[in-house]
């Protein structure tokens, strides 16, 4: 399973975002065309202000394209009515945040759980699985915490196993590691190559951590609304070297 | 056995589910959770059914008195300040009645609203997530629903009883025995309705409203809204 297929599963065509901003018009992304391949793990870098969030949100049907579409599994979201993307982001997209986003008042368990609920699970079976997902990335201790009562890292987790409740396609993660020290940034990547390599699940993320690149099948760089290149693991390992002086 | 199968690859599905049961046990824990936060907004809610009720049984106390028709009342009545003349003479409410009415109306759509939107608002960012695990936008309105109906109702309840107990406590030192013996129980059972079905009613469309509003919304929108 593991490893990039050629098969797509997601395709960006033409993708235009154009903010208001008051009275000013800002153009957030000039016409993007990308495709992902299923088992990729692609990431998506640039500055602040880039449009890789805005970028980001598309793919994830999380808003929508001024002007272009937006394939998953070649079905234009886009023609989706509120219960297909509903079951679109229920059943075959995992979300992780920067800032985590678990629903305060429950515990790691039950954030785990509720995408099951909504995909029809009884709750004992949501129970089994969200705690084998617990178990998994490394929290089945911890289950019957409440979000404040974990790190920053340990939220991460259990966001993570969350977006992994109904065994999606694709995880989005968006800057997964914005508000994590290093050594817990990277834990969660390396978790998140794990669950690529495991369960073939493609990965796009967006970020300016630098070390994803490490893990990256390609990198996409966004430069004021536009791609600006893409990168391949192979060309990756090169460029590294002759940044840190070292090619590890 | 659930109705969970697995996603066939390519095919979009519609099926989302959100039963009342889990509904309601999520709604329960969210008061429970955020317990003084909930009972702030209660306390917003009773506040402003306290007042309607007071007013409204105030009132109805008086013209129960005014029609009584015995000297010892009336004189009771004009220490004060009422006419009992005038009470019997216009059985409607007075300009100033009419004022006071329409200004604790004022309060509870005021005090309601506010209390309900700030805890719905505080929460945009929750309601968005819950879209991005594939919530529909009437599972937001389900949950919201039970919430506002057990604040806005227990809420009115005290409200109500607060409003009437005090009320009572005032006319029968003003009015002593009289009260007891001219005791309007149809009056109060209409102030009660009406004060019952002003409290809950605003209350639970308060809540609704902007629950529904963001959950129309685009969940990046939601989530961007800044507490």
């Amino acid at each position: 399973m593991a490893g990039p297929t050629d098969q797509t599963i997601v395709r960006v065509k033409g993708v235009q975002k154009i903010y208001q901003m008051g009275k000013v018009e800002v153009q957030a992304l000039k016409g993007v065309d990308l495709e992902v391949n299923a088992g990729e793990y692609m990431s998506i870098m640039g500055p602040s202000g880039s449009g890789k969030s805005t970028l980001f949100n598309m793919i994830g049907g999380l808003d929508k394209p001024t002007e272009g579409k937006v394939y998953i599994e070649e079905v234009d979201i886009a023609q989706l009515d509120a219960y297909e993307l509903a079951w679109l982001r229920c059943r075959k997209i995992g979300y992780i945040f920067q800032t985590f986003n678990l629903i305060p008042v429950m515990t790691a368990l039950e954030n785990v759980t509720l995408p099951m609920t909504f995909a029809g699970l009884t709750t004992d079976e949501a129970r089994d699985k969200g705690a084998g997902l617990l178990d998994k990335v490394g929290l089945g201790e911890r289950k019957f915490h409440k979000p404040f009562e974990l790190s920053g890292g340990q939220q991460q987790r259990v966001a993570v196993a969350r977006a992994m409740a109904n065994d999606p396609t694709i995880l989005l993660a968006d800057e997964p590691t914005g508000n994590l020290d290093l050594a817990t940034g990277r834990e969660i990547i390396e978790l998140l190559k794990e669950l690529n390599k495991d369960n073939g699940v493609t990965i796009i993320s967006a970020t300016h951590d630098i070390k994803m690149l490490d893990v990256s099948d390609r990198v996409v760089r966004i430069r004021d609304g536009a791609i600006d290149r893409i990168d391949t693991r192979a060309e990756l390992a090169i460029e590294i070297g002759t940044i840190d002086g070292s090619t590890e | 056995m659930s109705a969970y199968e697995p996603a066939a690859a390519g095919k979009i599905q519609k099926q989302i589910v959100l039963p009342w049961s889990r509904a309601v046990e999520i709604a329960a824990k969210s008061i429970k959770i955020r317990f003084w936060r909930s009972m702030i907004t209660m306390g917003g809610v009773v506040l402003a059914i306290a007042f309607l009720m007071s007013i409204w049984t105030g009132n109805t106390f008086v013209k129960a008195l005014a029609f009584a028709k015995d000297p010892g009342t009336d004189v009771l009545l004009q220490r004060n300040g009422i006419d009992p003349d005038e009470v019997r003479a216009d059985p409607g409410l007075s300009e100033r009645d009419k004022w006071l009415v329409s200004l604790s109306l004022l309060v509870c759509v005021v005090g309601i609203v506010n209390a309900m939107l700030m805890s719905v608002a505080e929460r945009f960012r929750e309601i968005g997530t819950m879209k991005c695990l594939g919530a529909l936008d009437s599972f937001i309105v389900k949950i919201f629903f039970l919430e506002s109906t057990f604040t806005g109702t227990v809420g009115t309840l005290l409200g109500v009883a607060i409003g009437f107990l005090l009320t009572l406590a005032r006319a029968s030192i003003s009015y002593k025995g009289a009260v007891f013996a001219n005791f309007p129980f149809a009056g109060v059972a209409m102030a009660v309705l009406l004060s019952f079905a002003v409290g809950t009613t605003l209350s639970i469309f308060a809540a609704i409203w902007p629950a529904r509003s963001a959950a129309r919304m685009e969940p990046v929108d939601a989530m961007q809204v800044r507490e």
